[in-house]
């Protein structure tokens, strides 16, 4: 199970998808208001990436390489609607805090791009173990900035109040600037960290290393427009 | 008519796509270097949500919610956002070079941004729409991602000769402008 290891590893680590890839930046904007509203997020995103990785690469060698991206499509879309009706029915509070956010995982760029970077050449099983790997990274980012959100913009953390009593909640940090401030110093922090290692510092944008549809999609586009990929 | 106007001030100022709803953020932070990028995206963005939200619209009305399939909206919306984009930059090649000049270039980026479903899905869902209303709201959201990323445009292009800490060069001082601007954007909040 040595690779199963290294996938794990890859996903929590080496290429998280929110701290080093800096994928999927719509939703870790937006739900991480609160820290529940988090982990529900990430752990949503896992199943379906389990799942689509799954799938995908049980169907790799039908699927034809000219329509690999309207079927992957067709296949996250499927399963992100079953994820849907799970939540409506079986925890409708976090549902309808999560909202359109829940049927807009279909347009991850984690998702697709896993598919296409990993899923579609590998076999089965380390595909599981990449998307529980990813989806485990992408949970425990989204959870981290969730926390720092919710402590400094309502003094609780998972719902429990940790802050003393005199401290007056800086609630800005829970409306939408808060999101971007928050991001921003975490960058700042990684690239600085990454600097002093030797490495390339990270950002927002897409590359051929980070999803495989955006290469495509960015292939055609000017030199100067490739950076602008997909959320 | 009046309807159709709150509907249009609320999308495109007061709950700003990209500084409220958090949707389509990274061609805003990825392709606001420069003026005319932005202009051309912004561009694009509200040529297909407009259209987009139009046809999406018109099948959940008369086909999906007739047969009670509407909880296949998912699925069918993103094929048939996926399916227009390369529709229409098949059309725009042919018949308006000019045009695809301009906007064939930022189209095979708008496939997934999210911003398109998501206005799709908020038209049917959350909203109630009918198809004027919808795709009324399309369009005024697509303005309100244009007027967001040009100001961010304008910004960076100032931006350049400022002496930033060097941690924060790239992303994160990118990422704390469209914080202020998105405070500002708080101030509109009370208008409807």
């Amino acid at each position: 199970m040595g690779s199963a290891r290294e996938r794990l590893i890859n996903g929590l680590i080496k290429e998280n998808p929110t701290f080093v890839m800096m994928l999927g930046m719509c939703p870790t904007l937006a739900v991480t208001t609160s820290a529940i509203n988090g982990v529900g997020m990430g752990l949503s995103t896992t199943v379906v990436l389990v799942f689509s990785n799954l799938i995908i690469s049980a169907l790799r060698k039908i699927i034809p390489d000219s329509v690999r991206v309207p079927a992957f499509i067709v296949i996250v879309a499927s399963l992100v609607t079953i994820v849907e009706f799970l939540m409506n029915g079986y925890l409708p509070a976090l549902s309808s805090s999560l909202g359109v956010y829940i049927p807009l995982i279909v347009v991850n760029c984690i998702i697709l791009g896993r598919a296409e970077a990993y899923a579609s050449k590998n076999p089965v099983m380390p595909s599981i173990f990449d998307g529980i790997g990813m989806g485990l990274g992408f949970t425990v980012g989204l959870t981290a900035i969730a926390m720092v959100r919710e402590l400094i913009g309502k003094g609780s953390v998972f719902g429990i109040a940790v802050m003393p009593k005199g401290y007056t909640p800086i609630s800005i940090f829970v409306l939408q600037p808060g999101a971007f401030f928050v991001l921003a110093i975490l960058v700042a922090v990684i690239n600085t960290v990454r600097v002093n290692k030797g490495k390339n510092k990270v950002e927002i944008g897409c590359s051929p290393e980070k999803c495989g549809h955006c290469t495509q999609n960015c292939a055609n586009a000017p030199k100067e427009a490739r950076e602008g990929g997909q959320a | 008519m009046k309807t159709l106007l709150m509907i249009a001030v609320g999308s495109a100022i007061v709950n700003n796509v990209t500084l409220s709803q958090f949707l389509g953020i990274c061609p805003f932070l990825g392709v606001s270097k420069k003026m005319d990028q932005a202009a051309g995206m912004g561009a694009a963005v509200v040529f297909v949500i407009t259209l987009s939200s139009l046809v999406t619209g018109v099948i959940y009305k008369f086909i999906l919610d007739p047969l009670g399939f509407t909880y296949l909206r998912t699925i069918v919306f993103i094929l048939v956002i996926a399916a227009l984009v390369q529709f229409v930059e098949m059309f725009l090649k042919k018949s308006m070079p000019s045009l695809y000049q301009a906007l064939g270039v930022y189209l095979p980026l708008i496939t997934t941004n999210c911003a398109v479903l998501g206005v799709a899905l908020n038209n049917v869902d959350k909203y109630h729409y009918n198809i004027l209303e919808g795709t009324v709201n399309g369009f005024a959201t697509a303005v309100g991602f244009t007027i967001a990323i040009v100001i961010m445009a304008g910004i960076r292009e100032k931006m350049e000769n400022n002496n930033i800490p060097e941690a924060f060069k790239g992303t994160p001082i990118v990422l704390v402008t469209a914080g202020l601007m998105a405070i500002a954007f708080i101030g509109f909040s009370g208008i409807i």
